[in-house]
């Protein structure tokens, strides 16, 4: 098998789990068993196609839509979800709930869900780094919405003067909640910030999972090489509300249609099928792969415990 | 009368006050999303959508505000105020005294707070105690949905900058809501319940805990008094001493932590100005030192029940009823 097609694959597959995670999640929230959370369709290639660009020693701050950055650095579902369901075995002991998991031992560190959080902390997460001299870059996801807190401005400012080595990726997803993204930036692109800083950066297209990845990768070997910052703006598209459950009323429906038209599963599928020669039933059985382990990680969470009450005041304090 | 949602009630009093002054306007993130009938009603200069940016939200409401408009701003979750916080508290809290006098700040800056929706410690802080301790606000958080109109109508009627805080567990509650001109004003407390035996001071979600601690007291021989406060700052210190002096016994109850809380006040106010009355130790039930959990079963642990309030009810009267253990 060449190259390209086995790792198109294993994005496939990833991508796939990440969609299963976050359906049988909406699933939940609907049937009343979970409360509700903000998903990632329509997003998975940005999410899969920089982390798998990602090195072990590479560390990773992300956002309230953290689920698909987890996932494609290797978290476990079952954990996940339990967290999500507040109990016990969740990675954050049902203290977080969905909006702020974190998971150290994969390099996924201080998430947090106010907006523009991650892009403070990620200076003194690199400045840790570089003083420790400890090996690997780090990088940051946030939206565009996060672009506007001005936060972000003296995150880069900081970045730049400081020479961290940063690697920043914006996940432009057209929303900030129930506000469309044209109607609160005033620039067309979160990149054109970049270069008054003196960062370089460029946009990719964001549904589709190689261009992602190449792109992440050579702008973490800029970061890497340079030890500077980076900023790479990925355009995509936020399938579904913003928080489950959203009726997306406000969504212009011609615009939604031809995102779902670019959904980047159905895009990697289709160049699988017509240049790799990929079977449409092998795709389907990985599809199925990924949903049957979302199940098994769903019973897991279900059949967890909830956390003892002494837990309120425990972790505190240090 | 109709019956409203707390949300319901709320949407009306911005929808009066919209009408009834034009320099009364809205904005914050989504406001006009959500609000889309109040766009169509009163133009889109008046309803906005403002960009992701706490920190300009509320900045822009206190130079409004000083300079002829009246802002009321939705800042969605209460932790989230601390990107806003410069500008409430250091600009409108601070600029009328430091200018000698010279402006006023007419604002209201809204937000959700509270145990309900297992949202976690980033969504949900009940950092009230903040701003009370911040001189130049003014504080309101009502449990009612008939006080969450008439305040709200008050809040934006005052010429003093006023933080009101929603406990969005009470956000669907319903409750009778007078029609048109209903305003309450701040600084003035509720007595929900009448009683001999025992005062319990409380706002926001606890008030109704108190009054279910109430009739649980009342079959134990226990008559309990039960004081909404609505408004934190002004406190309504005659309400609250009036009553202490009367029953002797104070528990005060919120789900904010305990340490340096708004029930730390009014206890130190009872100890201060009716300690003559008092005949047992006063009794504060807050929530813990700690972040708010999002498992729904440490949210529930984090908030004073009823069960807890009768309890505490029920120490401060050792020679009524045999002391009972504090849960
Ligand atoms: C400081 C702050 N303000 C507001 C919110 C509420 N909120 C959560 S996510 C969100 C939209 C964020 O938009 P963006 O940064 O583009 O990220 P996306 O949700 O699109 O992934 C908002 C308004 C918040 N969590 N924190
Ligand atoms: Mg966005």
């Amino acid at each position: 098998m060449n190259e390209a097609k086995t790792k198109a694959l294993a994005h496939f597959e990833r991508m796939h789990l990440i969609r299963a995670y976050e359906e049988k999640l909406v699933a939940l929230q609907q049937a009343g068993t979970a409360a509700g959370t903000c998903t990632s369709v329509g997003q998975e290639a940005a999410a899969v196609g920089v982390v798998a660009a990602l090195a072990p020693e590479d560390t990773i701050l992300t956002n309230h839509r953290s689920a698909a950055h987890l996932l494609a650095r290797g978290a476990n579902p079952a954990r996940m979800m339990a967290e999500v369901l507040g109990r016990a075995t969740g990675y954050c002991k049902g203290k977080s709930g969905s909006l702020h998991i974190s998971v150290k031992d994969l390099g996924v560190v201080l998430t947090s869900t106010i907006v523009g959080g991650e892009l403070s902390l990620v200076t003194g997460v690199s400045l840790s780094k570089t003083m420790l001299h400890e090996p690997g870059i780090t990088t940051v996801f946030f939206g565009d919405g996060a672009s506007c807190e001005g936060i972000f401005h003296e995150s880069l400012n900081l970045a730049a003067l400081w020479k961290l080595p940063i690697l920043y990726v914006a996940e432009n997803n057209q929303w900030q909640a129930f506000v469309h993204r044209r109607e609160a930036m005033a620039a067309e692109q979160v990149v054109a910030h970049a270069a008054p800083y003196g960062i370089p950066g460029r946009s990719v297209d964001g549904n589709d999972v190689e261009a992602v990845h190449a792109a992440a990768r050579q702008a973490a070997e800029v970061v890497r090489t340079t030890q500077r910052p980076y900023l790479l703006e990925v355009l995509t598209y936020r399938l579904r509300g913003h928080f489950e459950p959203d009726d997306q009323a406000y969504v212009d429906r011609e615009e939604l249609a031809r995102w779902q038209a670019r959904d980047p599963i159905r895009l990697l599928a289709d160049r699988l099928r017509e240049r790799d020669g990929v079977e449409a039933h092998e795709l389907a059985l990985v599809a199925e792969r990924a949903r049957a382990r979302i199940e098994d990680a769903a019973a897991f969470a279900l059949a967890s415990p909830m956390p003892d009450a002494a837990e309120l005041t425990t972790d505190v304090y240090a | 009368m109709p019956t409203l949602t707390v949300f319901e009630a709320i949407d009306a009093a911005i929808a009066e006050e919209l009408a009834r002054d034009e320099r009364v306007l809205m904005f914050g993130e989504g406001v006009a999303t959500k609000r889309a009938d109040l766009v169509a009603r009163f133009g889109a200069g008046r309803v906005r959508n403002t960009p992701l940016a706490e920190a300009v939200i509320a900045g822009t409401a206190a130079g409004a505000a000083a300079t002829g408009l009246r802002p009321v701003i939705d800042l969605l979750f209460a932790p989230f105020m601390t990107y806003s916080m410069d500008a409430i508290v250091n600009s409108a809290g601070k600029l009328r005294y430091i200018s000698g006098g010279q402006f006023r700040f007419p604002m209201v800056a809204m937000a959700m707070t509270g145990a309900g929706w297992t949202v976690g410690a980033q969504h949900n802080h009940n950092n009230e105690a903040w701003f009370v301790h911040s001189p130049g606000i003014k504080v309101v958080m009502p449990s009612t949905a008939a006080d969450f109109k008439g305040l709200l109508k008050a809040a934006i009627r005052d010429d003093n900058p006023v933080v009101f805080f929603v406990d969005m567990a009470l956000g669907h509650v319903r409750g009778e809501v007078p029609d048109g001109e209903h305003v309450v004003p701040l600084g003035k407390a509720a007595v929900l319940r009448r009683g001999r035996d025992v005062t319990l001071v409380s706002y926001a979600k606890t008030v109704q805990h108190c009054l279910d601690a109430a009739a649980e007291l009342a079959t134990r021989g226990v008559s309990a008094e039960v004081i909404d406060l609505r408004t934190l700052k002004p406190l309504d210190e005659e309400a609250i001493l009036a009553s202490v002096r009367r029953t002797g016994r104070l528990v005060v109850v919120h789900e904010a932590s305990k340490l340096c809380g708004v029930g730390a006040e009014i206890a130190a106010l009872a100890g201060e100005q009716a300690y003559a009355a008092l005949k047992g130790p006063i009794r504060r039930l807050a929530g813990p030192d700690a972040p708010a959990p999002s498992s729904h079963a440490l949210e529930q642990a984090f908030v004073p029940q009823a069960a807890a309030i009768v309890d505490a009810a029920l120490s401060t009267m050792p020679s009524v009823v045999a002391e009972p253990a504090l849960s």
